[in-house]
């Protein structure tokens, strides 16, 4: 695995529109559940401990080569939020398009032609991280970093929250996330035998309320 | 001095008898779970699971297995909630779910709360299987800890597939083990009341209900499928069964 590759991929200006969502936080910073770096630090944990675990076992999942559209259809599964599958797709297609320029592919291209409107995010994720030479630890990774990180750099903007604040809130969740992508990546190797079902199913009710009446509002900074 | 947990299984399969109704050939309760047949509504069978001894308790492995065939219609209640409990047996207890619908079958999965108690360990599996044009009505409630209780140890996973495609694969952890952040802003923000109901119906492939918020905490949304989900958080099991009643008249 290169690791130069890793951070190219895991990078926040990869252009692949992240910056553009929030994971949550803008819902949760406007009913007054993260207030500061300490109640943020337990927003991207819970988030971690469950869709972050869901999604890094699809992206490790992909970068083994597991089938894409069964993976996007166990993510469908995973994801009842109808306004969560939008946004997972919508930032699906970004990141294929980002990606088949960055480390063209013919699984990239073939991804891209099966799922015009965007397959789910990390299922692109894990499909681009093999494309970069990176196997299933490093797409699971890179899925969970991305999973704290944009709550933590949306919260900085919606809060005017101290960045040194957020950054040392991520730091304090690093061997959390070390946990969770190998567990994600040990996931990941079991659907090879035993199909999509061993994929974890971890769900946070709040995050699937709480995108719905985010989506609904008129006027918001992210996307989700 | 070690005890082993209870094993049972309780098992109920409906039918189309023929006649307008709903036979019930197979209605065998075990151990903990007895099953008794009540007054029908029309073509619909009734079904109420009685808790005949207290549990799930630690080590308990418990079951049950519906079937309903073709055409036949059948409702399963409870009659009281029930209630996760610490036991003398070491580990965790389980408690599965079992539930297939035939192509032309109905099944209303209406029973009543799980109760976590505090030191309890549960996992609850619940496995539907659809086929052609099933319809459902699934609840299922949960309540972490008793009053002022701290609540055990509780991992649900909810799963529901319509001919080999799965609609919805969820799983919860909470209570005192569970993976961090699952009392957090992110999970529950200290909700102790937990609910979610499911509704497949096949005239959804035609029209689907838009997805709505039912509350602050209580949103509905289609899932990739003829099916909707409603996922309700509230302070207490009274207050989460109104909103969830809400729901379920308005669907149905």
């Amino acid at each position: 695995m290169s690791r130069a590759a890793l951070l190219v991929l895991a990078d926040g200006r990869f252009p692949a529109g992240g910056h553009a969502h929030s994971g949550g936080a803008e819902a949760a910073v406007k009913a007054g559940r993260i207030t500061g770096a300490a109640t943020l630090e337990d927003f991207c944990r819970g988030r971690l401990h469950t869709t972050g675990l869901v999604s890094a076992a699809l992206a490790a999942a992909g970068a083994l080569g597991v089938d894409p559209s069964a993976l996007d259809a166990a993510a469908d599964a995973r994801t009842p939020s109808l306004a969560l599958r939008v946004a997972a797709r919508r930032l699906g297609r970004q990141l294929v398009r980002a990606a088949r320029a960055t480390w063209p592919s013919a699984e990239l291209d073939a991804l891209a032609r099966e799922f015009p409107k965007g397959a789910h995010q990390p299922v692109v994720l894990g499909v681009a991280a093999r494309a970069a030479g990176l196997g299933p630890e490093g797409a699971a990774y890179c899925s969970v970093y991305e999973c704290v990180s944009g709550p933590a750099s949306a919260t900085v903007r919606l809060l005017s929250l101290d960045p040194f604040d957020a950054t040392a809130a991520l730091a304090r969740l690093a061997p959390e996330l070390d946990v969770v992508a190998h567990a994600a990546a040990s996931a990941a190797r079991r659907v090879l035998d035993d199909g999509v079902e061993a994929l974890p199913a971890a769900s946070a009710p709040l995050l699937e309320i709480s995108a719905e009446a985010h989506a609904a509002w008129p006027v918001r900074l992210f996307a989700s | 001095m070690t005890t082993a947990g209870v094993r049972a299984t309780a098992r109920i399969e409906a039918r189309d008898d023929g006649r307008g109704g709903t036979s019930l050939p197979v209605l065998d309760g075990e151990g903990p779970l007895a099953l008794r047949r009540i007054r029908s509504s029309g073509s619909e069978a009734r079904v109420m699971l009685v808790g005949a001894m207290s549990g799930p308790l630690g080590g308990d492995h418990l079951a049950v297995e519906t079937r309903v065939g073709p055409g036949a219609r059948l409702r399963v209640g409870s009659a009281a909630a029930t209630i996760a409990l610490p036991g003398q047996a070491k580990g965790e207890a389980r408690y599965d779910v079992r539930l297939d619908v035939a192509d032309g079958g109905e099944l209303a999965w209406l029973p009543e709360q799980l109760i976590s108690a505090g030191g309890s360990e549960l996992f609850v599996s619940s496995c539907v299987g659809l086929r052609g044009d099933a319809r459902l009505v699934f609840r299922e409630e949960q309540v972490l800890g008793r009053v002022g209780e701290q609540p055990g140890r509780l991992t649900s996973r909810l799963t529901v597939r319509r001919d080999g495609r799965t609609l919805l694969d969820q799983e919860l952890a909470c209570g005192p083990g569970a993976p961090g952040g699952w009392d957090g802003p992110a999970v529950l923000a200290g909700h102790r009341a937990l609910g979610q109901l499911v509704v497949v119906r096949p005239e959804f492939e035609k029209e689907m209900p838009a997805a709505r918020l039912l509350g602050e905490y209580a949103a509905l949304t289609p899932l990739a499928g003829p099916a909707v989900l409603v996922t309700v958080l509230a302070p207490d099991a009274l207050l989460l069964r109104r909103v969830l009643d809400e729901a379920l008249r308005d669907l149905t």
